[in-house]
């Protein structure tokens, strides 16, 4: 069965809290042999709390599919792309350099690449991925499109994605938030001094609201405050 | 003589803390059954299915009907289940032997039970009653803990019992009971979504109860403001829209700080202060002296800070005030946690929709387990062992005269200082581990070697338990049924998954075997903790905590009950079986048995208390010598004192060592680098760990965690000053002094991360 259309998902990182239920849950998979396929890494450890939780994206032209030399890597009529297919990958990598948001993983002790296939036998079968289940922040949300409306008024969903002169679209959403969000705290000194100082940790997202050329006009990660 | 009976690393090899495996079974593994339960660790109580296959807990499954949570787990909750099944797991009785590999040689339960009985009955009969205490916790049942407070009282008839909770929520307890005189949080999460404000106080929400994260994130999603009072930028603060970074041991000043400001702008409630409360007058005149200035000095909050949380909070409509044990682990707990109360009080935002006020549980039970009689000074229902009504009332169930029950006890702390004293012999405990958790434990460990007997109930070998001279295999939380209270108050039920393996007994069945071997079988016959809820039901009615009309089928019905759940109307006399809870307190026109309809707070003219929440100096403050402050606190993927979480190996990869937490300019100046071996002195002595330098921290404190055992506890160098009124001990401050270390600690090789 796909995944179903009209429910999708999506990555807030405003929200991570970093506490990794989302990576313990995705070991629980037996498909995964106890590894995750998510990826959850500090920005910067000594400088802010801050966490980016990061799932396949699922591209609309998948960069890790078009590059593999075995034709191992399938997009599925639904939007998922899947994960390599055992008989076919040959271990060789060129996913795991290509993908520009990190994803593919190589296990070399079992020769293939493994990534998150969006929980595809939970999905399929009507269940919603278990990061975005446990997820208790909710930074990992999968539902529709009319839940994520009422549930987050104060975000705009992007899924366009631009690496240098490529603009990649995707199935996975990522929030952003409409109005310019105040810098996040990062240095308990700068609320102890006065007048305050804070640092905005910037992320190469995309905004919907302004149009491309003046998104990299000066600075191509320099678009949205998160 | 209890000394360890092999060496550390002896026991260690033989019980462990080892590391489970990563996983176990899979999510397409066919399963017998799925077996909805709750969470074994914090205040929270997420709602899990457990996925059983024979009599083994291979997995889990979201449980997204239970409205608290909805599915979602932190990594704790995620990996639970690793704790079944356990190479460390305990499988039959083990006496103490020297000899024996680890120190312990195993025992046929029933013999250990029988020596367990001869030895109490041996010390009680040359000592008193009193010769023997009982500890018990606040991760067990209610029904355990019922049980366990009229054993110590009926079968025992000793006054020494006391329990972990005592480290964990009595300054909120104690400073609920003061303001409102019943000691819950007010409302349900769910009113969070829609509040102007909230306000988190100490509490590391991220880490310590990741659930409340989403409540939290969603009302500012509509419009909350989130202030955060903590000396570190923790996953929740960093956000958020007013962060105050207070220095340790200063919330009660803040707090009095900010009320000032509120004054000053008359951003009070006067007529919510009129009508619903008393005690005004005192508390305006003590935080006149509390200018922004002095308490910016004092507390290290820039004064445009407290201004502006006063004008947040002063001009809301609606909002929410939780703490947690950041203002409440300290010698002024009770004070700050007034403090935080008088805020809530002048604004009169309590008892209204989408406002609310509470303590952000930090134990399963942390509510339930302190309502019902484990506590050193009560009785069942959040009963007063001092009251004559209460102990005749409880006395009547029990089936024994009033003046056999034993007048109250002393608390945790105090009782290891009766054990360093000779005046208690005994021991029994039960999930309790005071040799991690309690503060100045190289103290705790010098009197745990004076004891004559020791006997401890638990399913690994704690740290503690190595003391004993007998341990007795308790169960897991997935081997016995019971109820839990979680951190709204609700009520809910923990059912059994699988049956304990080997010769472990259900904790209830352990301590009815000790009355029946001691003689005293009266009173400990329940054949199931569904008949213990039952005579607990009755023992709670009319008393605060009243559980009376809360049945096991209206708990599954309704995804818990909220109490006071009465079974008579308290006004009228009429039974009210069918009574739903009470999901919020202090409703305008509510009723309580102790107002009686003058008021809707717990005292006789209904009336809230303001309490002069005073500022007083922490214990062994910074000084000139240990200039930092220390603080401690937990990690997200560790529970307490880490005896179940140690041992479960995708936990402890997650974050496997405790390491010092310190900021930049710290770190500059003392010549120490992230990753360095770094020693933290204070005057009890010292622990070498690893640095970790990052910005989130004030430059004047460093943190560690406390999880760990042996050379990695920094309880070993807490300071064991404890609160006046409420005894909680004063974990998030003392002074201290680091140092780089010019080598690297003999645990960096000896042990294991967890170990």
């Amino acid at each position: 069965m796909p995944v179903p259309a009209h429910l999708e998902f999506f990555v807030d990182p405003g929200r991570c809290i970093g506490c990794q239920a989302c990576v313990q849950a995705c070991s629980e998979c037996d498909t995964h042999h106890g590894e995750s396929m998510i990826h959850l890494e500090y920005v910067d450890r000594a400088q802010s709390v801050q966490t980016v939780p990061v799932v396949c994206m699922h591209c609309e032209q998948p960069t890790c599919a078009e590059v593999c030399p075995a034709d191992a890597i399938k997009r599925t009529g639904d939007g998922v792309v899947q994960s390599a297919r055992k008989p076919r990958c040959i271990a060789c990598g060129n996913c795991v350099m290509a993908c520009p948001f990190g994803v593919p993983e190589l296990f070399t002790e079992r020769q293939i690449m493994m990534k998150c296939d969006m929980c595809y036998d939970r999905t399929s079968a009507g269940k919603r991925p278990m990061c975005a289940t446990v997820c208790p922040s909710q930074a990992l949300f999968f539902g529709t499109r009319e839940e994520i409306a009422a549930l987050r008024p104060q975000s705009a969903p992007t899924n366009q994605f631009r690496f240098g002169d490529q603009t990649i679209t995707t199935r996975v959403k990522v929030l952003v938030p409409r109005q310019p969000s105040p810098a996040p705290l990062v240095d308990v000194t700068a609320a102890m001094d006065t007048p305050a100082r804070s640092r905005g940790v910037r992320l190469p997202v995309l905004s919907e609201r302004r149009p491309a050329a003046e998104r990299i006009a000066d600075d191509p990660f320099a678009e949205v405050e998160v | 003589m209890a000394e360890i009976p092999a060496s550390a690393l002896a026991m260690i090899d033989a019980f462990g803390p080892h590391l489970s495996q990563k996983t176990r079974g899979g999510t397409t593994d066919v399963v017998d059954r799925l077996v909805k339960t709750h969470c074994c660790f914090c205040g929270q109580q997420c709602g899990i299915q457990l996925k059983v296959k024979g009599n083994e807990v291979v997995g889990f499954e979201p449980w997204e009907e239970f409205p608290f949570n909805r599915g979602m787990l932190c990594p704790k909750g995620v990996k639970r289940y690793l704790q079944g099944s356990h190479p460390d797991r305990l499988l039959t009785a083990l006496r103490r032997d020297p000899s024996a590999r680890g120190g312990f040689a195993p025992m046929p339960y029933e013999a250990g039970i029988e020596l367990a009985a001869r030895e109490i009955a041996r010390l009680q009969k040359a000592h008193g009653a009193g010769a023997v205490g009982v500890l018990g916790g606040a991760s067990l049942t209610t029904e355990k803990t019922y049980l366990l407070g009229k054993f110590a009282r009926v079968c025992l008839k000793t006054p020494f019992i006391d329990y972990n909770g005592r480290l964990c929520m009595v300054s909120a307890g104690a400073g609920n009971k003061k303001a409102f005189g019943v000691d819950r949080t007010t409302s349900p999460w769910a009113d969070m979504i829609g509040a102007e404000v909230i306000w988190i106080a100490g509490s590391n929400v991220a880490e310590c109860s990741p659930i409340t994260t989403n409540y939290i994130w969603q009302a500012r999603e509509h419009g909350a403001k989130i202030i955060v009072q903590d000396p570190r930028i923790t996953p929740i603060a960093r956000t958020v829209d007013l962060y105050l970074p207070v220095k340790p041991g200063r919330d009660a000043a803040l707090f009095a700080g900010v009320l000032h400001v509120m004054i000053e702008n008359d951003w009070i409630d006067h007529a919510f202060i009129d009508a619903h409360t008393s005690g005004f007058e005192q508390v305006d005149a003590y935080c006149r002296e509390w200018t922004p200035a002095r308490t910016a000095d004092v507390t290290g909050v820039p004064e445009r800070s407290i201004r502006a949380a006063a004008e947040l909070w002063g001009t809301a409509k609606s909002s929410f005030l939780f703490h947690a044990r950041g203002i409440e682990h300290h010698s002024n707990g009770v004070q700050n946690v007034l403090g935080a109360i008088n805020l809530v009080l002048a604004s009169g935002r309590i008892g209204k929709p989408k406002s609310g006020y509470g303590t952000i549980v930090g134990q399963a039970n942390g509510q339930g387990g302190r309502e019902h009689g484990q506590k050193c000074d009560q009785l069942p229902g959040m009963r007063d062992i001092s009251n004559p009504e209460h102990r005749k009332y409880i006395a009547s169930v029990w089936g024994v005269a009033e003046s056999d029950i034993p007048g109250p006890g002393v608390d945790a702390y105090e009782m290891f200082r009766k054990i360093d004293r000779g005046e208690i012999k005994g021991l029994i405990s039960i999930c309790f581990n005071p040799k991690v958790s309690l503060p100045d434990s190289e103290f705790v460990t010098r009197a745990l070697e004076k004891l004559e007997f020791y006997v401890a109930i638990d399913f690994f070998l704690n740290d503690t338990a190595q003391h004993a001279d007998l341990v007795l295999p308790g169960s897991l939380q997935e081997e016995d049924e019971g109820t839990v209270t979680q951190v709204e108050g609700r009520v809910i039920k923990i059912n059994r998954a699988v049956d304990c393996p080997g010769e472990a007994r259900r904790d209830w069945v352990i301590i009815q075997d000790l009355a029946r071997a001691l003689g005293r079988p009266d009173g400990f016959t329940f054949e199931d903790p569904r008949a213990i809820f039952e005579e607990l039901r009755v023992a709670s009615k009319g008393g605060i905590a009243d559980y009376s009309a809360i049945t096991y089928e209206k708990i599954d019905d309704n995804f818990g009950v909220f109490w006071p759940c009465p079974s008579s109307d308290p006004e009228t006399g009429e039974p009210t079986p069918d009574h739903i809870g009470t999901p919020r307190l202090f409703l305008p026109g509510s009723y309580n048995p102790i107002a009686k309809g003058a008021g809707p707070f717990y005292f006789p003219d209904g009336r809230a208390r303001f309490n002069v929440a005073e500022f007083r100096t922490p214990v062994d403050d910074a000084s000139e010598d240990y200039p930092l402050y220390l603080t401690t606190g937990r990690v997200v993927s560790q529970f307490l004192s880490g005896t179940q979480t140690r041992r479960i190996g995708p936990l402890v990869a997650q974050y496997p060592e405790p390491r010092i937490e310190l900021h930049p300019r710290l770190a500059k100046k003392l010549g120490i680098d992230d990753g360095d071996w770094a020693t933290c002195e204070t005057k009890r002595g010292a622990i070498t760990l690893r640095a970790m330098v990052v910005t989130t921290i004030r430059p004047d404190t460093i943190f560690i965690p406390y999880h760990w055992a042996g050379p990695k506890s920094p309880n070993r160098i807490t300071v064991a000053a404890q609160d006046p009124i409420s005894k909680i001990p004063q974990y998030k401050v003392c002074g201290c002094r680091l140092t780089k270390a010019d080598r690297a600690p003999e645990h960096a090789t000896d042990r294991e991360p967890q170990q």
